[in-house]
């Protein structure tokens, strides 16, 4: 097969494999920001849903209890914060961050105390680890020129958390804009006070949405550690919180957008990858950090100049309390 | 025109011994009312007189500390909207309730689904809603997102949010604040006909003018008391006016003639973009003689903001002269900034004191010198001497009638009306030759309003000029020496007082008619 092709093609795959976290984790923050909370903390959750899902599934050696722990950490987390912001009306910003730090110290911390590993995890047998599924017909077309190998490279062992991924932007589009959660989930974001004088629970509606982050970000979490990764590693995450966060508002807090935002930032991050060490024409090789600085680079370049205004949901960042 | 209440009828509402504390603040202090079925019910007051309070305690939104609230004579649990909205009481609050970015259609919709998925309830509710619009007269464009309609619109969509949910009782804060007059004529017609289907209104206001053209009674309520309840047939606007206040209200203040001196601002074809860049204000020309007060009446949100913010220095102008007392501000960039106008004796009162105004978190003292700072009478060398800015503070807050006369007291702690005594007595402090003023007496109440007016004539009589611009057009009417109506960034008419008509004032103001 055409080289050039080949590498198009295993660019394309860990796009995808790099976005699949990214997705997760910003589309757990378009439910917590389209209800008006914002969510600065998805780091914190992402990261606690890496450590518990590795923590889990070293110790039952079952990736399913794995995920299930990652998740259950990341609502556990959401709970706080909304109970922090909403029910005590706190600043969604100091709330977030306290958790980030929080869980950015507690996690090897308890590494360190249950497994004495320098604050990781075992490494995970694969049976430990999330499973991925052969796409049927790899072996069939195995032999088809150029289509056989190509659908080879991206069909081949997809994981489970990928497909995942993928139902949840198909389901997100639907029952934000077809169901009437959807609906009050983005009234609650955009003006409280007509959600309240409508006879509906504003806190209520806020909390349901924040349970939906969490799960999201604990499953953004748990593919780092048990479905990509094999096992938890300090600060493992690396600001991939706050990329999704940047890939939400690029987008607009809008589900096309910001899938399209993530597979973007996830297509640098992959492209950065395959240069490293190459030796490119004219500038010769760059070096590594500068490489790995791209998708943060272009993060920055495009929130500050390309996205245009990003008008977020109206009432994000404020605590709800009835006027007078 | 009203049914009279058969006998054995059990009124529409009924309010039984309702009290509500804020903190220390006695809201609402035994407030009994009730309201007979199919008639409009007026309920006037003050700022604060806790009209508001009880209604939106009728509706759910408040809790009553005591007392009880009862619908055709069934007691209402007043927990929630939810129980009002089930019992048929429907609320257009002053502030609507709208989410911006939805539309018309999903706005209704929201808290009255009917089911999981929107799919079903959106074709029903926009058949619905077409029945009603032809019905009441409540034609809005269900598809747009509501943010972009005209205010009038929005508040259709408030009441047809309320029928659509099937309101038998329809209660509405302020309604005509943010009406065209001529909008308020076509609201007006629309309550009327849905008293004629058997529907109850309850309508808050503090405008007398609306209360004696709409009601069938009136409920008079003072500070979180209910003072009387008349039938409006029987009642005169001085008589609702000395009841509100309590005591005896001129409702007009007398005005001298003017007596006119050299032109202080000059303004040729000015031209003002707005924050969204487009044109607000558009090729405006006209002046201001010292010992005049020109008013520049029109709807909210037509230029006018942008055409005081220019002339006050806060806003870049696009395009035309201005000049002051014979200066060509557009010649001096330097000179044409909020402070250079200041020291050149430009005294503003911006229309919204609590964001431009002041910093209603500083005490009475620090607001009063707000751009006074380097005034050496308050300052020394280093320090300011707070001693001294104390004293004159309390000086004016005796002249000015500011209530309480407390110079510590954070602004946000004063009543409207009180703040924007505070704001104006810094600007006349200042003696001005020209005072640019947005909406003196918004949210300000009637006593209050007096004195504002009172000081705003005793300027014009010390031969200052005056520019004022207001959307309450009784306000326009009695304080201008000229009146200019605007319309979409133009001035599209001039008048006086004595010559002006009211009713082509305000279809002047709604762009319907231009200068003869």
């Amino acid at each position: 097969m055409d080289d050039a092709l080949t590498t198009v093609l295993l660019l394309l795959d860990s796009t995808i494999r790099v976005a699949t976290p990214l997705v997760l984790a910003a589309f757990a923050g378009l439910y917590s920001e389209r209800a008006g909370v914002v969510d600065i903390g998805l780091e914190g959750k992402m990261l606690a849903g890496a450590f518990f899902a590795a923590a889990t599934a070293s110790a039952m050696g079952n990736p399913w209890l794995g995920l299930a722990a990652g998740v259950a950490a990341g609502v556990a987390l959401a709970l706080l914060h909304g109970f922090a912001c909403i029910t005590h009306n706190g600043n969604q910003v100091v709330s977030g961050m306290a958790l980030n730090i929080l869980v950015a110290g507690l996690a090897p911390t308890l590494a360190f105390a249950w497994f004495s590993q320098g604050g990781q995890t075992p490494l995970l047998p694969g049976s430990a680890r999330l499973p991925s599924i052969v796409f049927p017909g790899v072996d069939a077309m195995a032999g088809v020129p150029v289509i056989g190998p190509a659908y080879a490279i991206l069909f081949d062992e997809v994981n489970v958390l990928v497909l995942l991924a993928g139902a949840v932007v198909t389901v997100t589009g639907f029952v934000l804009y077809r169901t009437r959660f959807g609906l009050r989930l983005r009234a609650v974001g955009e003006n409280p006070a007509a959600v309240d004088t409508a006879g509906l629970p504003v806190a209520r509606l806020r909390y349901q949405a924040l349970v939906v982050t969490g799960v999201l970000s604990g499953m953004a979490g748990a593919y780092l550690s048990i479905a990509h990764g094999a096992g938890f590693v300090r600060d493992m995450t690396a600001g991939k919180g706050y990329l999704a966060l940047a890939a939400l508002i690029f987008g607009k807090w809008r589900v096309g957008p910001t899938l399209l935002a993530c597979l973007l930032f996830a297509f640098t991050d992959a492209v950065q990858i395959r240069l490293q060490g190459v030796a490119l024409p004219v500038v010769g090789v760059i070096p590594v950090q500068a490489i790995q600085a791209l998708p943060y680079a272009l993060t920055v370049l495009l929130l500050a100049g390309f996205v245009g205004r990003a008008v977020p949901p109206k009432a994000s960042g404020q605590p709800y309390v009835k006027e007078r | 025109m009203t049914t009279a209440p058969s006998a054995g009828e059990p009124p529409a509402l009924e309010l039984c011994g309702i009290d509500k504390w804020f903190g220390a603040n006695h809201a609402n202090v035994a407030v009994s009312l009730s309201v007979a079925r199919g008639t409009i019910h007026g309920i006037i007051g003050e700022n604060g007189a806790g009209k508001t309070t009880v209604m939106s305690i009728v509706y759910g939104y408040l809790r009553p500390d005591s007392g009880t609230v009862r619908l055709n004579g069934e007691p209402l649990a007043c927990r929630s909207p939810a129980d009002a909205i089930r019992r048929g009481v429907g609320m257009v609050h002053q502030h609507f309730m709208l989410v911006d970015t939805f539309t018309a259609l999903e706005n209704v919709l929201l808290g009255a689904e009917g089911g999981r998925l929107i799919g079903p309830a959106l074709a029903h509710a926009r058949r619905e809603l077409e029945r009603l619009a032809r019905d009441y007269g409540l034609e809005v464009d269900l598809e747009r997102p509501v943010g972009e309609l005209p205010v009038g619109a929005q508040q259709r969509v408030e009441i047809l949010k309320a029928l659509y949910r099937g309101a038998d009782l329809l209660i509405l804060d302020e309604p005509t604040g943010v009406l065209t007059p001529p909008e308020t004529v076509h609201l007006f017609r629309v309550l009327r006909a849905l008293r004629a289907q058997g529907k109850t209104i309850v309508i808050i206001t503090h405008k007398l003018r609306e209360i004696m053209a709409l009601t069938d009674r009136v409920t008079v309520m003072r500070r979180g008391r209910v003072v009387d309840t008349l039938a409006t047939a029987a009642t005169k606007r001085e008589a609702l006016a000395e009841r509100m206040v309590g005591r005896t209200v001129p409702l007009t203040v007398d005005k001298p003639a003017a007596t006119l001196g050299a032109p202080v601002l000059e303004v040729e074809r000015l031209r003002v973009l707005g924050a969204d860049g487009r044109e607000r204000v558009r090729g405006v020309s006209f002046q201001v003689r010292a010992g005049e007060v020109v008013g520049i009446a029109g709807v909210s949100g037509n230029g006018q903001l942008e055409l005081l913010e220019a002339l006050a220095g806060m806003r870049p102008v696009a395009g035309g002269r201005v000049r002051l007392t014979g200066l060509d501000l557009t010649a001096r960039p330097d000179l044409f900034t909020a402070g250079g106008l200041r020291r050149l004796g430009v005294a503003h009162v911006p229309e919204d004191r609590q964001k431009v105004g002041l910093v209603t978190g500083f005490p009475a003292y620090e607001n009063l010198i707000l751009g006074h700072h380097g005034d050496s009478a308050l300052t020394g060398r280093l320090l300011m001497r707070w001693r001294a800015i104390k004293a004159r503070c309390a000086a004016v807050m005796d002249r000015y009638d500011v209530r309480p006369r407390d110079v510590s007291l954070p602004v946000s702690g004063f009543s409207g009306g009180n703040q924007q005594k505070i704001v104006l007595a810094r600007e006349i402090e200042a003696d001005p030759a020209l005072l640019l003023v947005g909406q003196p007496t918004r949210g300000v109440d009637i006593g209050a309003i007096d004195v504002i007016h009172r000081r705003l004539l005793d300027l014009r009589a010390a031969g200052k000029a005056i520019l004022l611009v207001s959307v309450e057009l009784d306000e326009i009417l009695a304080l201008s020496d000229r009146i200019l109506v605007m319309f979409d960034g133009a001035l599209v008419g001039e008048t006086t007082p004595d010559a002006a008509d009211e009713r082509r004032l305000g279809l002047m103001m709604a762009g319907a008619a231009s200068q003869s």
